[in-house]
């Protein structure tokens, strides 16, 4: 596999001056491979930010709403299941991790390394992926599924229930029931806005994967796994905000 | 020799477009289409928002054809009320955000910096065919029905009463954004990262400085209003209660979100505008725009404090009073950096050496009817008055003049300036002049008259109106007709320049800037070689000292 | 203006009211507002006056002709602060200004007769606590501040009255309050000018105000049936509140006695004043509004009664036992024919508090 293919262009390519040789990945309207880095760095982390500000519109949301009905926020978090949720968080805890060391190896040229690791993201996002349908198919199997059959059941007899009855949940009085709806559509809504940029980002690691086992990542151009492992850290960091806001309302018994 | 132009054209017997530029380069529609040069994406966007415009401009005409008489009688109602949906929907996401940004700073941005292109060109084009997908969203919705929420989807109308297009609308509309926020990301990578050596940040043009601010808005505030038509849909459609009172949810979330966007909206429409504003006052006064580093942090200052003024448009919805007063502050603190850009402009002319050509009348136009507006602002910032002026044609006018009086005009004034560059043509100069006279009257016409109705009561909205409001309804809709001719003039003799329009050269307008030290049209990589700047903005010895040079070299050549 | 002659003035007063560019002004709060409108005006002149004036002197003074090379001039901080300062300070001044009228406007006063308005599409529904029912109209006294209390039906709309200068959003959900002080009688518009669908343009009506004397008439005539409160009664009836809320010592629910304008202790800690938006809530959304050293069972009431409804809840609640009912009385009946001959001010001081503290609890 040949190193960094460097490339000389003729005189036709461009108008008179005398033109450089550098690297095939050097985009043409960039001076240099250290500016295309820091620009495209730089355009990862604004876009990081419009995402934190896409959040941040339903984190606002949760924010008054679980103000004003926080017994009925209590009472939707216990019907979540803590032991799934922190798994899951572990799962992308360490798949943050394997993101980093196949950052790392793309860094030092380590192929094979980088493969090994983008193979073990995805496995792992794919595991993430695959906890969060189990929640949600009981979660519609209970009908806690907003807009949808929508049933308060759970919430005005807990002892029916087993997440409430183990949870120590006293029944909920009609009307603030009925706010419990709330709780779950900012429940699916922000699960699932994270797990559709799980998703995205699953992709675009099936893809990399492809393309690292060809060396494209391993002869010196690495800020598209830099970036995107920007793009999966943060993934992670909403999951983990998630994880507490939703998960964890009132878990202290 | 004292003319009464700056003009300076090269001999029209010898001169010819430069045979490679950025338009010759390739051929071919696929060229144009899968482009990754910013210049073509430009014009790609020139062209389609122009088409934007001027359905949202049918649009118009049909509502003020409607209100020429105190009865609904020219449609029924519903499809009144789609109309002028569909004409704010299309004004605001399809023509204003992106106009002076996605076609001028598109096209200028790269060169006034000194740099080759912007630091993310395949984004620039999925920015384009984001907007496209999304216009064509909007014209799918205009087909099948329309859809008569009003531009701004109040809840709980949009999402349990009526029963037209608002989720097509809603998805153009969030397509559309994405294309918005592409746009600054890339704009503000570009400003950090790309600068030619020498071009520090106090050399950048003003323009540069108008579209770093607005980007800042793009980026930070284009997403809130994503997320609320997220959840407006998501009510519509499985009704999850977010906004719907009986479900425990709050109609005003829904206002609260979708005025943290749409307040620095109007400052995304208005910056760009404002920097077309700097460069042509200071290219037809011959000197450097007065008070630079103000103009400059004025721009950032607006972006800043744009972000904190939202709830003025929710004074009467029963917010707290205490928010209000906050918000009424705030507001008052945002119109002060505004007012000194125009101060700052003004003093531009001062000592100066002025002409009239048309980008200048523009300019001109935008300065009278910018105060007249942002005045007007004050009135609605102001909680006490708001009360009464609010809701009303009062702030239908406001809005028109800064938009269009303001925003509108800024665009025609930099389509005229930055035209030689972008076609190497020039267009017809008394024509042009003719259309901005014409289009400033009619223009006033049009809208001062609703100052008037606002103040007096009438409602924004309205089909039908009280007769006594019947008058000056007539004297908008004259205004209307003659401004529509002020809008098509432009149109027909700037596709007549291509063809006919005097050979431009380099620098028409004798102007400081990077991108007048280069070929019309310019080069796809923009310059042969990569400029160092090593002079401020704005300076006109340095231009004279070039100048100078360049005589002295023709002189040498022609005697050698 | 004596110095006037009258065929001047009157001729004077026809042509601005034919070519008015302000609506009448027909309440007390109106010239205050047009005076700040003109003071903004005043100012917007000057500043569009200043800034068109320096533009055109600089066009003649400086153009190529006459000034052919231009001085590189950088700025001037003397100017900056200049038209920084200045800008501020006066819309700083129309701030306060603004903050003021608008406190005013929406803080009523303790003794306001209060009228509810629930807006719907496409009408205006006016309920006098005296039992008159309006549609798109409201007749009001001079003289007498007047509250209103609004809330929709469905959509939000907004009830405006520009001769007052007032206008209020009328929200799904919950209430909003404004008021106002008619001046001069007549008729005057009202419009809704929120968008609400397809007849938001028929949503106008009449504000109809009337002399003290006509008023009294128009009450007298249109009185049909029970009023608010009487209405509320049978509905507290036929929902059987006081299965709860009764004064025996076993009761399950506080006694509503004086409970109007009371502060009550909250079982989540803290304190509230039950004003109407309390009492609202409390009916839809009882779990959240539990009174201390209560239980949390009473159930809701959401789905089950109109809007109305909870308004002549409301008003039932607002009369019981207090002082306000009787202060109410002596409102509305001053403006009765029969009151005629009453002395004017037997009316007892407004009083919005409780006259007994707190609740009454068995």
């Amino acid at each position: 596999m040949p190193d960094s293919p460097v490339i000389a262009h003729g005189a036709d390519e461009v108008t008179d001056n005398a033109h450089e040789e550098h690297p095939s990945y050097l985009r043409h309207h960039f001076e240099s491979t250290e500016q295309q880095a820091d620009a495209t760095g730089f355009a990862m982390w604004l876009f990081l930010l419009t995402e934190v500000m896409f959040f941040g519109g339903l984190f606002t949301a949760y924010l008054i709403y679980r103000n004003w009905y926080y017994p009925a926020f209590v009472a939707g978090s216990h019907q979540l299941n803590v032991i799934w949720g922190t798994t899951n968080t572990v799962v992308l805890i360490l798949s943050s991790f394997t993101m980093a060391m196949g950052v790392w190896c793309a860094e030092t040229r380590r192929k094979q390394g980088l493969v090994f690791c983008l193979i073990l993201t995805f496995v792992l996002g794919l595991g993430f992926l695959g906890i969060k349908t189990v929640e949600y198919s009981e979660k519609i199997e209970k009908h806690h599924v907003p807009g949808l059959h929508y049933s308060l059941k759970s919430f005005l007899d807990p002892d029916s229930d087993a997440a409430a009855k183990a949870a120590g949940d006293k029944p909920l009085a009609l009307d603030m029931a009925r706010h419990t709806e709330v709780y779950f559509s900012l429940y699916f809504l922000m699960t699932g806005m994270h797990a559709l940029h799980m998703i995205i980002g699953i992709g675009i690691l099936g893809f990399m994967i492809f393309r690292a086992r060809a060396g494209a990542y391993t002869s010196g151009h690495v800020t598209f796994v830099e970036n995107f492992g920007l793009y999966w850290h943060f993934v992670d960091i909403i999951w983990i905000y998630l994880f507490a806001l939703l998960y964890l309302i009132s878990r202290h018994q | 020799m004292s003319t009464n132009t700056i003009v300076s054209l090269p001999d029209q017997s010898t001169a010819r477009i430069p045979k490679t530029n950025y338009i010759t380069k390739e051929n071919g529609l696929l060229s144009w289409l899968l482009t990754s040069d910013h210049k073509r994406i430009a014009i790609l966007y020139l062209i389609s928002l122009s088409f934007f415009f001027f359905i949202g401009g049918a649009l118009a005409g049909l509502i003020r054809l409607e209100l020429l008489t105190p009865q609904t009688d020219l449609m029924a109602t519903d499809t009144y009320n789609k109309v002028f949906t569909m004409h704010g929907v299309i004004m605001v996401f399809f023509f204003l955000v992106p106009s002076v940004p996605a076609t001028l700073g598109n096209f200028l941005l790269p060169m006034m910096i000194g740099a080759k292109d912007l630091a993310l060109p395949k984004i620039n084009l999925l920015s384009w065919y984001l907007y496209m997908a999304g216009g064509i969203l909007a014209l799918y919705t205009m087909m099948t029905g329309g859809v008569d929420t009003g531009w701004t989807f109040t809840t709980p109308l949009s999402t349990h009463y009526v029963n037209t297009n608002v989720l097509t609308t809603g998805l153009a509309v969030f397509v559309a954004g994405f294309s918005s926020i592409f746009t600054g990301l890339n704009f503000i990578v570009t400003i950090h990262k790309m600068r030619a050596p020498g071009m520090t940040w106090f050399r950048l043009p003003l323009f540069v400085w108008a579209h770093y601010a607005a980007s800042i808005l793009m980026v930070l505030a284009t997403p809130v209003v994503a997320i609320a038509i997220v959840l407006v849909a998501l009510e519509r459609t499985i009704g999850i209660g977010v906004f719907d009172p009986a479900k425990g949810g709050d109609p005003l979330l829904f206002q609260h979100l979708f005025w943290f966007y749409s307040h620095p909206a109007v400052y995304i429409m208005i910056l760009p505008g404002m920097g077309v504003i700097s460069e042509v006052i200071s290219t037809f006064s011959r000197k450097r725009v007065f008070g630079y580093t103000a103009v400059a942090f004025s721009s950032v200052a607006i972006a800043v404090f744009g972000f904190f003024v939202w709830a003025h448009h929710m004074f009467i919805m029963g917010i707290s009073n205490y928010t209000v007063l906050v918000f009424s502050l705030l507001t008052m603190l945002v119109a002060v950096p505004s007012a000194i850009k125009i101060f700052n402009w003004t003093f531009t002319l001062y000592k100066g050496s002025i002409t009239f050509e048309t980008p200048m009348l523009y300019a001109f136009g935008f300065l009278g009817l910018f105060t007249i507006g942002g005045m007007t602002g004050v009135f609605l910032g102001t909680a006490g008055t708001d009360i009464h002026l609010t809701e009303t044609y009062f702030i239908v006018a406001h809005f028109h003049f800064v938009m269009v009086g303001g925003m509108l005009m800024a665009f025609l004034a930099g389509l005229h300036f930055w035209w030689p560059k972008m076609t190497g043509r020039m267009y017809p100069e008394k024509v042009s002049q003719l259309a901005a006279v014409v289009t400033f009257i009619g223009f006033n016409l049009t809208f001062f008259p609703q100052f008037i109705l606002g103040t007096l009561g009438m409602p924004r909205r309205y089909a039908s109106y009280p007769p006594e409001f019947q008058v000056l309804n007539v004297f908008s809709t004259a205004g209307a007709t003659i401004l529509g001719v002020g809008y098509l003039l432009p149109v027909l003799y700037l596709v007549w320049s291509l063809k006919y329009g005097a050979i431009a050269g380099n620098n028409p307008w004798q102007a400081t800037g990077l991108e007048w030290q280069t070929q019309s049209p310019p080069l796809t990589e923009n310059f042969a070689v990569m400029p160092v700047m090593d002079h401020e903005a704005y300076d006109y010895e340095w231009l004279e000292n070039q100048q100078q040079e360049q005589r002295r070299e023709q002189e040498v050549t022609s005697a050698g | 203006m004596d110095h006037i002659s009258p065929v001047i003035w009157q001729f004077l007063v026809k042509w601005m009211t034919n070519f008015a560019l302000l609506p009448p002004e027909a309440s007390k709060l109106a010239p205050q507002m047009d005076a700040l409108y003109f003071f903004i005006l005043l100012v917007s002149l000057i500043g569009l006056t200043v800034v068109v004036l320096l533009v055109t002197s600089f066009s003649i003074l400086y153009n190529k002709k006459r000034h052919p090379v231009a001085e590189q001039i950088e700025g001037s901080t003397l100017l900056e602060a200049t038209w920084t300062i200045i800008p501020l300070g006066l819309f700083l001044v129309m701030f306060v200004w603004g903050a003021l009228i608008y406190f005013r406007v929406f803080t009523p006063p303790a003794n306001a007769m209060n009228i509810y308005v629930v807006g719907k599409q496409w009408m205006w529904k006016v309920e006098h606590p005296g039992g008159q029912h309006e549609i798109n109209a409201l007749h009001i006294p001079t003289g007498k501040p007047i509250q209103l209390t609004l809330i929709s039906q469905d959509v939000f709309h907004s009830f405006s009255i520009p001769a007052f200068r007032v206008k209020r959003e009328a929200i799904p959900g919950r209430y909003t309050t404004v008021w106002f002080e008619a001046t001069v009688p007549g008729t005057y518009h009202l419009f809704c000018t929120q968008y609400c669908g397809t007849n938001h343009s028929q949503m106008i009506g009449d504000i109809v105000v009337l002399t003290p004397e006509d008023y009294r008439k128009w009450l007298a005539s249109s009185t049909s049936g029970a009023s608010l409160a009487q209405n509320g009664e049978r509905l507290f009836a036929s929902l059987s509140c006081a299965a709860c809320h009764n004064t025996r010592p076993d009761a399950r629910g506080p006694s509503l006695a004086s409970v109007y304008g009371a502060r009550l202790p909250l079982a989540t800690g803290g304190t509230v004043i039950a004003d109407d938006a309390y009492l609202r809530e409390a009916i839809l959304n009882p779990s959240q509004h539990v009174t201390q050293g209560y239980a949390p069972i009473m159930p809701t009431y959401q789905g089950q009664i109109s809007e109305e409804g909870v308004i002549a809840l409301v008003e039932y609640i607002k009369n019981l036992n207090s002082d306000y009912r009787i202060q109410q009385t002596l409102n509305t009946t001053d403006m009765l024919p029969e009151s005629e001959g009453r002395t004017p001010g037997a009316q007892a001081p407004a009083v919005k508090g409780p006259v007994s503290k707190g609740t009454v609890k068995p």
